[in-house]
């Protein structure tokens, strides 16, 4: 995460009034996180993506994620002469423990793809809910009242990412919930804080002094699948045109 | 009057539905969560419910704060973007209360081939060796220090376990 | 991941909704259609199926009370669905759900019924003994009037309740129609004939059920059945038929004209996945030899018992397609990936909540409401009370 002199002087005191809340042992919004000062996206840099998996892992440690299902994958995509109509595509156990190596002078070319929860501003999977059991927050992360939620799957049917499952044993929908319970401390996402080379960040579109806000300004960015009209919010910088 | 009395069936139908639609009301204002539609059309505790869920990695800054001598090793470095948990795992409990669990060290060998096992599929730019032609086995951390990983970056500094100062 | 072929989402291996979501629509389709082959002697004055008005009416009502089990077996948490009730979510086609059903169950069917049986269950309450005594008082809402003046009363607003009945059954089916048309994401589904080819569907099956248990039950009393009674039937059925299968083969069409960027992906499925139960079963078998069996019964004056043959091969047919045609929109709408670039494979458990016994336990089940509701309220063409309640 690039951190500057500067910034580390306006994070730091967040971290510490967060951190008194960790040290505490009873981790509570922090008392200065006004959802109203906040919108909340994530920029996705494809070209720093190496593929380790790290981001995976880190999510399932953080959230208690299941085995076989994901709130956070990667995919590998192989450039071939056809690969705009029919990409090569995989994502072994969601690229958890990374990908095979391949082999030099194939003649491949391959990038990485973090896929995740697009925390839409006109989210289909909360259109849907019947009850609302899901919504978009005030500070826009669309999360899952898992106390509510009936497991009917409906939202599972509706959202175009592929994001949500019905969790095994809970038998609630779940998916990621940009670790809500940590962007409200001032802490990162725990698949950013993971990821070694800065291919995934946080960004609060609200904070005109967020580098990130100011990066998705600055740079051509897009999102996936932008007929679908779903405001997401997961912005994907150097996004080749045949990834599904 | 006579038809309505022929009616009286009917009322007595209707009365069904308003009894049950009584009843429907009165449960519902007792079963309906109160901080239902606060913010929108869900139970607005949700959100605090969610918010307050256990922090397991502790974000670098918390690291920092007592492993200051790591933290400038590594600032200087090419792992400088690197985050301490992104290779330690996660460590909230040990940020918590440092001496409730000691963090054990990573293995070298079977981290750092994670990222930088050689492979067509990585950015041509990134550092990737092959690792049984590179170092023939021996542990990465043998040669490199891993909080600044560039041989010979890292003068002075060592790879002792990063305890407190 | 065993049975995934090509790319899927790594969420999407897993299909969430099972054959009981094949099911539910089905069951809800035979109600709407039942319904509507009654409203044809109320409201359109067809006397000729006057013999099965009570039958699909009594029909309908089983198959509505089983309707609610395959949801409540599919959800992760049955105890929480009054939430449906209590805090329904306007934008959500499936929180329509508790309101129509209750609807349609309380303010359509139950009424109609009751309307139309009054007089005997007033009769029955006082000659019945015991425990069935005891449930036809009930029954009376505490009220003896059967005067003509009062039975008078009853088939004109029976005649209001079917007429409200019929766009409420639409509304019933309909439904379960846009939850599935109106999902961007699945390209399968999207669509704004989905509702429409539903409640057409719907109306070919359930008036194909009850010309199936009409003749079935008219055989085990030993008695004839009225010939004329399913020539109009079958007439209505193959009518409704066409205009099914001309909107399901223009939604085919369209998809196969505009080929757009799900169209390769779903062209291989419907090819392969859905080979069976799509091009085989729901337009061969189940569709195209119906149609000219019952076109040829309309054009050929067949003698008696070969149409009646025909008629009893053409419902099953016909059965079987409407449910193959359920089953190839939820389960095909989940074997194929989002992406585009892959397909999973449906494993049908056989002796869990969502298995194949469920789901079969849960088909015979309507039958054996049914066999209760017709002890209790004799739906036979026979007694006198139905000809009053007709007649004029």
């Amino acid at each position: 995460m690039k951190i500057s002199r500067r910034h580390l002087l306006i994070l730091l005191p967040a971290a510490a009034v967060a951190w008194k809340h960790v040290l505490a042992g009873e981790p509570e919004e922090s008392p200065n996180y006004r959802k109203s000062d906040h919108w909340w996206g994530m920029l996705i840099d494809i070209p720093k993506c190496i593929g380790c998996g790290n981001c995976v892992r880190a999510c399932q440690a953080e959230n208690d994620v299941p085995d076989g299902f994901f709130r956070t994958w990667v995919e590998r995509y192989e450039r071939t002469d056809t690969h705009l109509e029919t990409p090569e595509v995989i994502s072994p156990d969601g690229g958890k423990e990374g990908f095979p190596s391949a082999a030099e002078g194939t003649g491949g070319e391959y990038f990485f793809v973090p896929k995740m929860c697009n925390h839409c501003s006109d989210s289909p999977c909360t259109q849907v809910c019947p009850v609302g059991a899901t919504f978009v927050t005030p500070d826009g992360v669309v999360l899952i009242d898992q106390k509510y939620c009936l497991g009917c799957a409906y939202c599972v049917q509706a959202c175009p990412y592929g994001c949500r499952y019905i969790h095994p044993t809970k038998k609630v929908a779940d998916k990621c919930t940009l670790c809500y319970h940590r962007i409200t401390k001032g802490l990162t996402t725990a698949c950013c804080e993971a990821c070694p080379t800065g291919a995934r960040q946080l960004a609060d579109l609200k904070d005109p002094k967020d580098p990130i806000h100011e990066f998705l300004k600055t740079h051509s960015v897009q999102v996936l699948k932008p007929q679908m009209a779903t405001g997401a919010k997961a912005f994907y910088y150097g996004l080749d045109g045949s990834v599904r | 009057m006579s038809g309505l009395r022929d009616a009286g069936h009917l009322f007595r139908f209707l009365g069904l539905f308003v009894i049950a639609f009584l009843v429907f009301l009165g449960v519902r204002r007792y079963v309906v969560p109160k901080t239902f539609g606060e913010y929108g059309h869900y139970r607005g505790a949700a959100i605090d419910e969610i918010a307050a869920r256990p922090v397991k990695f502790a974000g670098h800054q918390a690291c920092e704060q007592c492993h200051t001598d790591i933290a400038d090793t590594k600032a200087k470095g090419a792992h400088a973007h690197v985050n301490c948990e992104a290779c330690h795992g996660a460590l909230a409990q040990h940020a918590n209360d440092p001496t409730s669990m000691t963090p054990v060290k990573p293995d070298s060998a079977v981290l750092c081939a994670r990222c930088h096992t050689a492979s067509a599929a990585k950015p041509k730019g990134f550092p990737q060796v092959d690792p049984a032609e590179h170092s023939n086995g021996v542990p990465c951390a043998t040669c490199h220090n891993p909080h600044s990983p560039v041989i010979g970056s890292d003068a002075g500094a060592s790879t002792a376990p990063g305890g407190a100062k | 991941m065993s049975g995934v072929e090509g790319y899927m989402y790594p969420n999407e291996v897993t299909l969430y909704w099972s054959v009981l979501i094949v099911l539910y629509p089905y069951i809800t389709g035979l109600v709407a259609g039942a319904f509507i082959l009654a409203s044809l002697v109320r409201v359109f004055k067809v006397r000729a199926v006057a013999p099965t008005y009570r039958l699909a009416l009594l029909t309908a009502l089983s198959f509505l009370l089983v309707a609610p089990l395959p949801l409540q077996f599919h959800l992760g948490h049955p105890e929480r669905s009054p939430e449906m009730y209590f805090t329904p979510h306007s934008s959500s086609a499936m929180a329509m759900f508790g309101y129509v059903y209750l609807w349609y169950l309380m303010a359509v069917l139950v009424f109609e019924i009751w309307l139309d049986y009054r007089r005997e269950i007033v009769l029955l309450s006082q000659s019945s003994k015991g425990l069935l005594r005891l449930i036809y008082k009930i029954m009376t809402l505490g009220s003896n009037n059967i005067s003509p003046r009062s039975l008078q009363i009853d088939e004109r607003v029976g005649w209001i309740v079917t007429l409200v009945g019929i766009p409420s059954a639409f509304l019933l089916h309909g439904y379960v129609g846009f939850i599935f048309g109106s999902i961007k994401a699945n390209p399968w589904w999207s669509s704004p004939l989905m509702p429409v080819v539903f409640i057409f569907s719907a109306m070919v099956s359930g008036i194909a059920a009850v010309m199936l248990i009409y003749m079935a039950t008219t055989k085990l009393r030993k008695l004839t059945i009225d010939i004329r009674c399913v020539d109009t039937i079958a007439m209505y059925m193959f009518y409704i038929f066409v205009i099914d299968f001309t909107l399901e083969m223009l939604d085919l069409v369209h998809r196969i004209y505009e080929a757009d960027e799900s169209f390769r992906s779903l062209n291989f499925m419907v090819h392969t996945k859905l080979y069976f139960s799509q091009i085989v079963l729901q337009i061969a078998v189940g569709t195209l030899i119906p149609l000219v069996l019952l076109f040829l019964t309309q054009v050929v004056k067949f003698a008696e018992i070969v149409r009646k043959r025909i008629y009893v091969l053409s419902s099953s047919l016909i059965l079987i397609s409407v449910f193959a045609m359920r089953w190839n929109v939820v389960i095909g709408g989940q074997l194929f990936s989002k992406s585009f670039l892959g397909y999973t494979t449906y494993k049908m458990d056989l002796v869990t909540k969502e298995g194949f016994l469920v789901a079969l336990s849960l088909e015979i089940l309507p039958l054996l409401f049914l066999w209760a509701l017709v002890k209790l309220l004799p739906p036979w063409p026979e007694s006198a009370s139905h000809e009053t309640a007709l007649g004029h």
